[in-house]
Protein backbone atom coordinates (compact mmCIF):
# COMPACT_ATOMS: atom_id res chain seq x y z
CA UNK A 1 0.00 0.00 0.00
CA UNK A 2 0.91 3.51 -0.46
CA UNK A 3 3.18 4.63 2.75
CA UNK A 4 0.73 7.46 3.44
CA UNK A 5 2.46 10.63 1.41
CA UNK A 6 -0.63 11.46 -0.29
CA UNK A 7 1.10 11.89 -3.78
CA UNK A 8 -1.84 13.03 -6.06
CA UNK A 9 -2.08 11.36 -9.71
CA UNK A 10 -2.83 14.16 -11.60
CA UNK A 11 -4.58 17.03 -9.96
CA UNK A 12 -5.93 19.19 -12.96
CA UNK A 13 -5.84 16.97 -16.06
CA UNK A 14 -8.26 14.49 -16.63
CA UNK A 15 -7.87 10.67 -16.32
CA UNK A 16 -9.34 8.32 -18.29
CA UNK A 17 -11.76 5.53 -17.41
CA UNK A 18 -8.99 2.87 -18.32
CA UNK A 19 -6.25 4.46 -15.53
CA UNK A 20 -9.14 4.73 -12.60
CA UNK A 21 -9.63 0.80 -13.68
CA UNK A 22 -6.03 0.17 -13.58
CA UNK A 23 -5.56 2.08 -10.09
CA UNK A 24 -8.02 0.18 -8.67
CA UNK A 25 -7.30 -3.53 -9.89
CA UNK A 26 -3.72 -2.43 -8.61
CA UNK A 27 -5.15 -1.68 -5.19
CA UNK A 28 -7.32 -5.23 -4.87
CA UNK A 29 -4.26 -7.19 -6.29
CA UNK A 30 -3.64 -8.30 -2.89
CA UNK A 31 -6.59 -9.92 -2.50
CA UNK A 32 -7.46 -11.42 -5.70
CA UNK A 33 -9.70 -15.14 -4.75
CA UNK A 34 -7.26 -17.67 -6.44
CA UNK A 35 -6.23 -17.35 -10.26
CA UNK A 36 -10.08 -15.55 -11.07
CA UNK A 37 -9.22 -12.18 -12.87
CA UNK A 38 -10.44 -8.57 -11.21
CA UNK A 39 -12.02 -6.64 -13.72
CA UNK A 40 -14.90 -4.38 -13.88
CA UNK A 41 -17.82 -6.73 -12.90
CA UNK A 42 -15.99 -8.11 -9.99
CA UNK A 43 -18.10 -7.91 -6.94
CA UNK A 44 -15.41 -6.38 -4.25
CA UNK A 45 -17.28 -7.93 -1.25
CA UNK A 46 -17.69 -11.10 -2.85
CA UNK A 47 -15.20 -11.77 -5.66
CA UNK A 48 -12.13 -11.30 -3.09
CA UNK A 49 -10.83 -11.79 0.05
CA UNK A 50 -11.41 -8.07 0.98
CA UNK A 51 -13.00 -7.27 4.63
CA UNK A 52 -14.90 -4.20 4.91
CA UNK A 53 -12.32 -2.56 6.91
CA UNK A 54 -9.84 -3.26 4.24
CA UNK A 55 -12.30 -1.64 1.36
CA UNK A 56 -12.22 1.81 3.68
CA UNK A 57 -8.76 1.80 3.54
CA UNK A 58 -8.51 1.17 0.05
CA UNK A 59 -10.94 3.73 -0.85
CA UNK A 60 -9.08 6.30 1.29
CA UNK A 61 -5.66 5.69 -0.80
CA UNK A 62 -7.95 6.37 -4.10
CA UNK A 63 -9.62 9.57 -2.58
CA UNK A 64 -5.64 10.36 -2.33
CA UNK A 65 -4.88 9.17 -5.92
CA UNK A 66 -7.25 10.50 -7.35
CA UNK A 67 -7.87 13.92 -5.41
CA UNK A 68 -11.63 13.22 -4.82
CA UNK A 69 -13.83 11.88 -1.41
CA UNK A 70 -15.86 9.57 -1.43
CA UNK A 71 -18.28 9.57 1.48
CA UNK A 72 -18.39 6.39 3.43
CA UNK A 73 -22.20 6.12 2.58
CA UNK A 74 -21.75 5.97 -1.18
CA UNK A 75 -18.67 3.51 -0.63
CA UNK A 76 -21.78 1.42 0.87
CA UNK A 77 -23.75 1.53 -2.31
CA UNK A 78 -21.06 0.90 -4.74
CA UNK A 79 -20.73 -3.34 -5.14
CA UNK A 80 -18.33 -3.88 -8.28
CA UNK A 81 -15.17 -2.20 -9.38
CA UNK A 82 -17.44 -0.44 -12.38
CA UNK A 83 -19.05 1.10 -10.16
CA UNK A 84 -16.06 1.97 -8.09
CA UNK A 85 -14.47 3.51 -11.60
CA UNK A 86 -17.70 5.11 -11.96
CA UNK A 87 -18.31 7.25 -8.91
CA UNK A 88 -14.70 8.05 -8.92
CA UNK A 89 -14.84 9.60 -12.44
CA UNK A 90 -18.45 11.83 -11.54
CA UNK A 91 -16.50 12.98 -8.63
CA UNK A 92 -13.92 13.84 -10.69
CA UNK A 93 -15.84 15.90 -12.83
CA UNK A 94 -17.79 17.45 -10.21
CA UNK A 95 -14.25 19.55 -8.51
CA UNK B 1 -30.86 -18.78 4.87
CA UNK B 2 -30.86 -18.99 8.79
CA UNK B 3 -30.33 -15.74 11.08
CA UNK B 4 -26.88 -16.25 12.04
CA UNK B 5 -25.28 -17.24 8.32
CA UNK B 6 -24.19 -14.28 7.38
CA UNK B 7 -21.43 -14.56 10.54
CA UNK B 8 -20.20 -17.84 9.32
CA UNK B 9 -16.82 -16.64 8.61
CA UNK B 10 -16.80 -14.62 12.19
CA UNK B 11 -18.02 -17.97 13.98
CA UNK B 12 -14.81 -20.29 12.24
CA UNK B 13 -12.52 -17.08 13.87
CA UNK B 14 -14.39 -17.88 17.04
CA UNK B 15 -14.04 -21.35 17.34
CA UNK B 16 -10.27 -21.03 16.25
CA UNK B 17 -9.75 -18.93 19.22
CA UNK B 18 -11.34 -21.30 21.27
CA UNK B 19 -9.15 -23.61 20.68
CA UNK B 20 -7.01 -22.40 23.10
CA UNK B 21 -8.94 -24.14 25.78
CA UNK B 22 -9.52 -20.38 27.03
CA UNK B 23 -12.14 -18.15 25.60
CA UNK B 24 -10.72 -14.36 25.74
CA UNK B 25 -13.89 -12.88 25.35
CA UNK B 26 -15.28 -14.62 28.00
CA UNK B 27 -13.09 -14.73 30.75
CA UNK B 28 -14.26 -15.08 34.28
CA UNK B 29 -13.46 -12.85 37.14
CA UNK B 30 -14.13 -15.16 39.98
CA UNK B 31 -13.34 -12.65 42.37
CA UNK B 32 -12.02 -9.21 41.97
CA UNK B 33 -9.33 -8.23 44.73
CA UNK B 34 -7.95 -4.93 43.97
CA UNK B 35 -7.28 -2.51 41.10
CA UNK B 36 -4.65 -5.32 40.33
CA UNK B 37 -5.60 -8.17 41.47
CA UNK B 38 -8.41 -10.92 40.61
CA UNK B 39 -9.11 -14.42 41.00
CA UNK B 40 -9.17 -16.08 37.48
CA UNK B 41 -9.51 -19.70 36.68
CA UNK B 42 -9.35 -19.78 40.62
CA UNK B 43 -5.53 -18.93 40.51
CA UNK B 44 -4.56 -15.20 41.90
CA UNK B 45 -3.90 -13.13 38.78
CA UNK B 46 -2.34 -9.79 38.09
CA UNK B 47 -4.35 -7.55 36.18
CA UNK B 48 -2.78 -5.43 33.61
CA UNK B 49 -5.77 -4.74 31.13
CA UNK B 50 -8.29 -2.64 32.96
CA UNK B 51 -7.89 0.74 31.98
CA UNK B 52 -7.85 1.29 35.52
CA UNK B 53 -5.81 4.38 35.01
CA UNK B 54 -5.43 5.68 38.82
CA UNK B 55 -6.67 2.47 40.46
CA UNK B 56 -9.71 4.12 41.91
CA UNK B 57 -11.90 1.64 41.77
CA UNK B 58 -11.43 0.53 45.50
CA UNK B 59 -10.79 3.88 46.36
CA UNK B 60 -12.17 3.97 50.14
CA UNK B 61 -13.59 7.47 49.89
CA UNK B 62 -15.37 6.80 46.44
CA UNK B 63 -16.49 3.53 47.57
CA UNK B 64 -17.98 5.24 50.73
CA UNK B 65 -19.77 7.94 48.45
CA UNK B 66 -21.01 5.48 46.81
CA UNK B 67 -22.30 3.70 49.49
CA UNK B 68 -23.52 6.51 51.52
CA UNK B 69 -25.54 7.62 47.78
CA UNK B 70 -27.61 4.60 47.91
CA UNK B 71 -28.52 4.95 51.52
CA UNK B 72 -29.93 8.20 50.61
CA UNK B 73 -31.38 8.45 47.30
CA UNK B 74 -31.41 4.43 46.37
CA UNK B 75 -30.15 2.35 43.97
CA UNK B 76 -31.07 3.88 40.64
CA UNK B 77 -33.10 6.30 38.95
CA UNK B 78 -35.60 4.22 36.67
CA UNK B 79 -35.47 6.70 34.18
CA UNK B 80 -34.32 9.29 31.87
CA UNK B 81 -33.30 13.07 32.96
CA UNK B 82 -36.18 14.36 30.64
CA UNK B 83 -38.62 11.81 31.70
CA UNK B 84 -38.53 11.44 34.83
CA UNK B 85 -36.11 14.50 36.12
CA UNK B 86 -32.58 15.18 37.03
CA UNK B 87 -31.19 14.62 40.75
CA UNK B 88 -29.27 17.36 42.52
CA UNK B 89 -26.39 15.38 42.38
CA UNK B 90 -26.51 14.92 38.27
CA UNK B 91 -26.42 19.03 37.75
CA UNK B 92 -23.51 19.38 40.78
CA UNK B 93 -21.83 16.76 38.68
CA UNK B 94 -21.82 18.65 35.46
CA UNK B 95 -20.97 21.78 36.71
CA UNK B 96 -17.81 20.15 38.55
CA UNK B 97 -16.90 18.67 34.96
CA UNK B 98 -17.92 21.87 33.31
CA UNK B 99 -15.46 23.67 35.83
CA UNK B 100 -12.37 21.09 35.50
CA UNK B 101 -12.25 22.13 31.73
CA UNK B 102 -13.22 25.79 32.17
CA UNK B 103 -16.20 25.38 29.88
CA UNK B 104 -19.72 26.80 30.41
CA UNK B 105 -21.73 23.71 29.92
CA UNK B 106 -21.23 20.16 30.79
CA UNK B 107 -24.22 16.98 29.44
CA UNK B 108 -23.69 13.54 31.40
CA UNK B 109 -24.22 10.22 29.63
CA UNK B 110 -24.96 6.90 30.96
CA UNK B 111 -22.17 5.33 28.77
CA UNK B 112 -19.38 6.89 26.91
CA UNK B 113 -20.28 5.12 24.08
CA UNK B 114 -23.44 6.88 24.13
CA UNK B 115 -22.22 10.33 24.42
CA UNK B 116 -19.90 9.45 21.58
CA UNK B 117 -22.93 7.79 19.52
CA UNK B 118 -25.51 10.72 20.79
CA UNK B 119 -23.26 14.08 20.27
CA UNK B 120 -21.75 13.22 17.11
CA UNK B 121 -24.52 12.00 15.20
CA UNK B 122 -27.18 14.99 16.54
CA UNK B 123 -24.69 17.23 16.16
CA UNK B 124 -23.89 17.32 12.32
CA UNK B 125 -27.01 16.58 10.10
CA UNK B 126 -28.09 16.41 6.64
CA UNK B 127 -25.84 18.20 4.10
CA UNK B 128 -23.00 18.72 7.14
CA UNK B 129 -19.66 16.94 6.60
CA UNK B 130 -18.20 14.71 9.57
CA UNK B 131 -14.43 13.75 9.38
CA UNK B 132 -13.13 10.89 11.39
CA UNK B 133 -10.08 8.88 11.98
CA UNK B 134 -9.63 6.12 10.41
CA UNK B 135 -8.79 4.23 13.52
CA UNK B 136 -11.44 5.75 15.56
CA UNK B 137 -13.35 3.81 18.57
CA UNK B 138 -16.79 1.73 17.43
CA UNK B 139 -18.59 4.59 19.40
CA UNK B 140 -17.43 7.09 16.91
CA UNK B 141 -18.11 4.81 13.54
CA UNK B 142 -21.53 3.70 15.34
CA UNK B 143 -22.21 7.85 15.18
CA UNK B 144 -21.43 7.58 11.48
CA UNK B 145 -24.10 5.03 10.94
CA UNK B 146 -26.88 7.07 12.52
CA UNK B 147 -25.78 10.46 11.47
CA UNK B 148 -27.18 11.81 8.22
CA UNK B 149 -24.53 13.67 7.39
CA UNK B 150 -21.68 12.82 4.90
CA UNK B 151 -18.66 10.99 6.38
CA UNK B 152 -15.20 11.36 5.66
CA UNK B 153 -12.23 9.64 7.09
CA UNK B 154 -8.67 10.15 6.95
CA UNK B 155 -5.81 8.17 7.52
CA UNK B 156 -4.86 7.92 11.40
CA UNK B 157 -2.87 10.69 12.86
CA UNK B 158 -2.02 12.74 9.73
CA UNK B 159 -2.75 16.12 9.78
CA UNK B 160 -2.13 16.60 6.08
CA UNK B 161 -4.87 13.40 4.93
CA UNK B 162 -7.76 15.30 6.61
CA UNK B 163 -6.17 18.96 5.32
CA UNK B 164 -6.68 16.92 1.85
CA UNK B 165 -10.25 15.95 2.47
CA UNK B 166 -11.31 19.36 4.19
CA UNK B 167 -9.88 21.27 0.67
CA UNK B 168 -11.42 18.84 -1.40
CA UNK B 169 -14.70 19.94 0.48
CA UNK B 170 -13.91 24.01 -0.16
CA UNK B 171 -16.98 25.75 -1.37
CA UNK B 172 -19.50 23.23 -0.47
CA UNK B 173 -21.97 24.67 2.25
CA UNK B 174 -22.59 22.46 5.46
CA UNK B 175 -20.49 22.32 8.43
CA UNK B 176 -17.33 20.14 9.43
CA UNK B 177 -16.85 18.21 12.39
CA UNK B 178 -13.54 16.97 13.05
CA UNK B 179 -13.52 13.59 15.34
CA UNK B 180 -9.99 12.51 17.13
CA UNK B 181 -9.29 10.73 20.28
CA UNK B 182 -7.00 12.05 23.04
CA UNK B 183 -5.19 8.52 23.23
CA UNK B 184 -5.84 5.67 20.97
CA UNK B 185 -7.55 2.21 22.73
CA UNK B 186 -4.95 -0.23 20.61
CA UNK B 187 -1.98 1.15 20.39
CA UNK B 188 -1.66 3.88 22.95
CA UNK B 189 -0.51 6.68 20.98
CA UNK B 190 -2.06 10.09 20.95
CA UNK B 191 -3.27 13.01 18.41
CA UNK B 192 -0.76 15.38 17.12
CA UNK B 193 -3.25 17.73 17.95
CA UNK B 194 -2.02 21.34 17.88
CA UNK B 195 -1.25 20.14 13.85
CA UNK B 196 -4.91 19.22 13.85
CA UNK B 197 -6.32 22.29 15.83
CA UNK B 198 -4.55 24.38 13.16
CA UNK B 199 -5.72 22.30 9.57
CA UNK B 200 -9.09 22.58 11.47
CA UNK B 201 -9.01 26.60 12.15
CA UNK B 202 -7.75 27.02 8.59
CA UNK B 203 -10.87 25.70 6.86
CA UNK B 204 -13.48 26.43 9.93
CA UNK B 205 -14.01 23.12 10.95
CA UNK B 206 -15.18 22.15 14.37
CA UNK B 207 -13.01 19.70 16.55
CA UNK B 208 -14.30 16.78 18.80
CA UNK B 209 -11.71 15.03 20.84
CA UNK B 210 -12.61 12.01 22.71
CA UNK B 211 -10.66 11.90 26.22
CA UNK B 212 -11.67 8.54 26.68
CA UNK B 213 -7.89 6.85 27.65
CA UNK B 214 -6.50 10.42 27.80
CA UNK B 215 -8.37 12.25 31.26
CA UNK B 216 -6.18 11.64 33.76
CA UNK B 217 -3.23 10.44 32.19
CA UNK B 218 -2.40 13.82 30.15
CA UNK B 219 -2.41 17.29 30.79
CA UNK B 220 -1.14 19.46 34.21
CA UNK B 221 -4.21 18.90 35.20
CA UNK B 222 -5.22 15.73 33.82
CA UNK B 223 -7.52 17.01 31.65
CA UNK B 224 -6.10 15.12 29.15
CA UNK B 225 -4.93 15.72 25.75
CA UNK B 226 -6.73 18.56 24.72
CA UNK B 227 -4.82 20.73 27.84
CA UNK B 228 -1.24 19.10 27.17
CA UNK B 229 -1.39 20.41 23.33
CA UNK B 230 -2.38 23.69 25.03
CA UNK B 231 -5.80 23.92 22.41
CA UNK B 232 -8.30 23.66 25.40
CA UNK B 233 -9.60 26.79 24.19
CA UNK B 234 -10.23 25.54 20.81
CA UNK B 235 -11.58 22.01 21.05
CA UNK B 236 -15.29 22.85 20.70
CA UNK B 237 -16.42 19.45 22.48
CA UNK B 238 -15.19 17.55 25.01
CA UNK B 239 -16.02 13.95 25.18
CA UNK B 240 -14.93 11.46 27.65
CA UNK B 241 -15.98 8.32 30.27
CA UNK B 242 -16.22 7.76 33.88
CA UNK B 243 -15.49 4.38 33.07
CA UNK B 244 -11.20 4.41 33.02
CA UNK B 245 -9.38 6.67 34.98
CA UNK B 246 -12.41 7.43 37.58
CA UNK B 247 -13.39 4.03 37.99
CA UNK B 248 -16.96 3.81 37.77
CA UNK B 249 -19.71 4.13 34.19
CA UNK B 250 -21.04 6.83 32.43
CA UNK B 251 -20.27 9.86 29.77
CA UNK B 252 -19.51 13.01 29.33
CA UNK B 253 -19.25 16.29 26.93
CA UNK B 254 -18.27 19.50 27.09
CA UNK B 255 -18.18 22.51 25.20
CA UNK B 256 -18.53 26.12 25.28
CA UNK B 257 -21.54 26.90 22.62
CA UNK B 258 -24.17 28.74 24.24
CA UNK B 259 -26.68 26.95 22.37
CA UNK B 260 -25.16 23.51 23.91
CA UNK B 261 -28.17 22.69 26.06
CA UNK B 262 -30.46 21.76 22.82
CA UNK B 263 -29.07 18.48 22.83
CA UNK B 264 -30.69 17.53 26.05
CA UNK B 265 -33.52 17.36 23.81
CA UNK B 266 -32.13 16.29 20.18
CA UNK B 267 -29.53 13.93 21.11
CA UNK B 268 -31.41 10.06 21.39
CA UNK B 269 -28.93 8.56 23.44
CA UNK B 270 -29.59 11.09 25.99
CA UNK B 271 -33.34 11.28 26.39
CA UNK B 272 -34.14 7.70 25.93
CA UNK B 273 -32.76 5.70 28.48
CA UNK B 274 -31.72 5.57 32.16
CA UNK B 275 -30.05 8.19 33.71
CA UNK B 276 -26.50 6.96 36.04
CA UNK B 277 -27.45 6.40 39.57
CA UNK B 278 -26.86 7.83 42.28
CA UNK B 279 -23.72 5.60 43.93
CA UNK B 280 -22.48 6.22 40.42
CA UNK B 281 -22.72 9.81 40.48
CA UNK B 282 -21.26 9.87 44.08
CA UNK B 283 -17.91 7.55 43.33
CA UNK B 284 -17.36 9.76 40.22
CA UNK B 285 -17.35 13.04 41.83
CA UNK B 286 -14.99 11.84 44.02
CA UNK B 287 -12.95 10.64 41.95
CA UNK B 288 -13.09 13.92 39.96
CA UNK B 289 -11.92 15.36 43.06
CA UNK B 290 -8.92 12.79 43.24
CA UNK B 291 -7.82 13.66 39.69
CA UNK B 292 -7.25 16.96 40.65
CA UNK B 293 -6.33 16.52 44.37
CA UNK B 294 -3.57 13.77 43.46
CA UNK B 295 -1.25 14.60 40.99
CA UNK B 296 1.10 11.74 41.93
CA UNK B 297 -1.43 9.35 40.55
CA UNK B 298 -0.59 10.56 37.17
CA UNK B 299 3.21 10.76 37.60
CA UNK B 300 3.13 6.75 39.40
CA UNK B 301 0.91 5.90 36.14
CA UNK B 302 3.53 7.09 33.92
CA UNK B 303 6.17 5.88 35.78
CA UNK B 304 4.67 2.26 35.43
CA UNK B 305 3.99 3.13 31.67
CA UNK B 306 8.27 3.90 31.39
CA UNK B 307 9.08 0.29 33.40
CA UNK B 308 6.48 -1.80 31.13
CA UNK B 309 6.82 0.36 27.93
CA UNK B 310 11.33 0.09 28.04
CA UNK B 311 11.33 -3.23 29.60
CA UNK B 312 9.14 -5.12 26.69
CA UNK B 313 11.06 -2.33 23.65
CA UNK B 314 14.16 -3.78 25.50
CA UNK B 315 13.43 -7.77 24.98
CA UNK B 316 12.71 -6.68 21.61
CA UNK B 317 9.01 -6.43 21.40
CA UNK B 318 7.83 -4.49 19.29
CA UNK B 319 5.31 -1.94 20.53
CA UNK B 320 2.75 1.03 19.64
CA UNK B 321 5.19 3.73 18.69
CA UNK B 322 4.86 5.98 22.21
CA UNK B 323 4.70 5.65 25.75
CA UNK B 324 0.81 5.88 26.44
CA UNK B 325 -0.83 4.27 29.62
CA UNK B 326 -1.98 1.27 26.80
CA UNK B 327 1.00 -0.52 25.73
CA UNK B 328 -0.21 -2.30 22.58
CA UNK B 329 2.79 -5.23 21.63
CA UNK B 330 2.70 -6.94 18.11
CA UNK B 331 2.51 -10.02 17.10
CA UNK B 332 2.66 -11.58 13.99
CA UNK B 333 -0.93 -13.69 13.87
CA UNK B 334 -4.08 -14.02 15.52
CA UNK B 335 -2.75 -17.36 16.32
CA UNK B 336 0.06 -16.26 18.10
CA UNK B 337 -1.65 -13.35 19.87
CA UNK B 338 -4.36 -15.94 21.19
CA UNK B 339 -1.32 -18.55 22.31
CA UNK B 340 0.31 -15.75 23.91
CA UNK B 341 -2.81 -14.72 25.72
CA UNK B 342 -3.45 -18.33 26.60
CA UNK B 343 0.33 -18.81 28.28
CA UNK B 344 0.00 -15.51 30.18
CA UNK B 345 -3.37 -15.87 31.39
CA UNK B 346 -1.59 -19.49 32.68
CA UNK B 347 1.46 -17.77 34.04
CA UNK B 348 -1.11 -15.51 36.25
CA UNK B 349 -1.43 -11.88 34.57
CA UNK B 350 -4.44 -11.21 32.49
CA UNK B 351 -4.04 -8.73 29.17
CA UNK B 352 -6.01 -7.71 26.87
CA UNK B 353 -5.94 -9.63 23.19
CA UNK B 354 -6.74 -7.24 20.41
CA UNK B 355 -7.64 -9.05 16.61
CA UNK B 356 -8.65 -8.36 13.76
CA UNK B 357 -11.77 -7.10 12.97
CA UNK B 358 -11.45 -5.11 16.28
CA UNK B 359 -8.25 -3.67 15.39
CA UNK B 360 -6.91 -1.22 13.01
CA UNK B 361 -4.82 -2.49 9.77
CA UNK B 362 -5.76 -6.24 10.53
CA UNK B 363 -2.67 -6.42 13.23
CA UNK B 364 -3.30 -8.94 16.48
CA UNK B 365 -1.96 -7.44 20.09
CA UNK B 366 -1.83 -7.88 22.89
CA UNK B 367 -2.88 -4.76 24.55
CA UNK B 368 -1.86 -4.00 28.15
CA UNK B 369 -2.87 -0.68 30.45
CA UNK B 370 -1.27 0.51 33.17
CA UNK B 371 -2.81 1.30 36.57
CA UNK B 372 -0.98 3.64 38.89
CA UNK B 373 -1.40 1.22 41.30
CA UNK B 374 1.05 -1.73 39.67
CA UNK B 375 4.16 -1.98 41.71
CA UNK B 376 7.49 -1.78 39.98
CA UNK B 377 7.61 -5.90 41.02
CA UNK B 378 4.90 -6.48 39.41
CA UNK B 379 5.56 -5.17 35.94
CA UNK B 380 9.18 -6.58 36.35
CA UNK B 381 7.99 -10.22 36.76
CA UNK B 382 5.55 -9.37 33.75
CA UNK B 383 8.19 -8.37 31.69
CA UNK B 384 10.38 -11.18 32.79
CA UNK B 385 7.42 -13.58 31.51
CA UNK B 386 6.62 -12.48 28.85
CA UNK B 387 10.37 -12.23 27.64
CA UNK B 388 9.93 -16.20 28.62
CA UNK B 389 7.37 -16.55 26.47
CA UNK B 390 8.06 -14.74 24.02
CA UNK B 391 11.59 -16.56 23.13
CA UNK B 392 9.54 -20.15 23.20
CA UNK B 393 7.15 -18.97 20.92
CA UNK B 394 9.76 -17.12 18.76
CA UNK B 395 8.32 -13.70 19.05
CA UNK B 396 11.69 -12.21 20.04
CA UNK B 397 15.14 -13.52 19.41
CA UNK B 398 16.80 -15.94 22.42
CA UNK B 399 19.66 -13.78 22.80
CA UNK B 400 18.65 -11.45 25.45
CA UNK B 401 19.40 -7.69 24.15
CA UNK B 402 20.47 -6.55 27.57
CA UNK B 403 23.70 -8.29 28.69
CA UNK B 404 22.54 -10.63 31.85
CA UNK B 405 24.72 -11.54 34.90
CA UNK B 406 27.42 -13.57 33.99
CA UNK B 407 27.22 -17.32 34.68
CA UNK B 408 23.48 -16.90 35.05
CA UNK B 409 23.27 -20.16 33.90
C1 LIG C 1 -11.85 5.85 22.66
C2 LIG C 1 -13.04 5.41 23.43
N1 LIG C 1 -14.15 6.16 23.40
C3 LIG C 1 -15.25 5.79 24.07
C4 LIG C 1 -15.30 4.62 24.80
C5 LIG C 1 -16.59 4.23 25.48
O1 LIG C 1 -16.53 4.36 26.85
P1 LIG C 1 -17.58 3.70 27.81
O2 LIG C 1 -16.93 2.51 28.40
O3 LIG C 1 -17.84 4.75 28.85
O4 LIG C 1 -18.81 3.35 27.05
C6 LIG C 1 -14.16 3.84 24.89
C7 LIG C 1 -14.13 2.63 25.73
O5 LIG C 1 -14.35 1.54 25.32
C8 LIG C 1 -13.01 4.22 24.16
O6 LIG C 1 -11.92 3.45 24.15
Amino acid sequence: MNNGTADIFELHGKVSRATVIEEICLQLAPFQAGEQPITGETVISKDLTIDSLAVMDMVMELEDRFDVSIPMNVVAEIHTVDELTETILELRAKR
Amino acid sequence: MGLFDRYAGLLEVYRDVRTTGADPFQIRMERVLSPTEAIINGRKTLLVGTNNYFGLTFDPSCMEAAIEAIRAEGTGTTGSRIANGSYSEHIFLENEIAEFYGKKHCMVFTTGYQANLGVISTLVGQGDHLLIDADSHASIYDACKQTQAEVVRFKHNDPSSLEARLRRLEGKPGNRLVVLEGIYSMLGDSAPLKEFVEVCKKYGAYVLVDEAHSLGALGENGRGLCEEAGVLDDCHFIVGTFSKTLGAIGGYCVSNDPDFDILRVTVRAYMFTASLPPSIVASVRQALRIVKGRPELRKQLWSNVATLYDGLAAQGFKLGPQHGPVVGVHLPDRMMAIGFWRALLDAGIYVNVAIPPATPNGVSLLRCSLCAAHTAEQLEHMIEVMTGIGRQMGVISSTPKLRVVAGAR
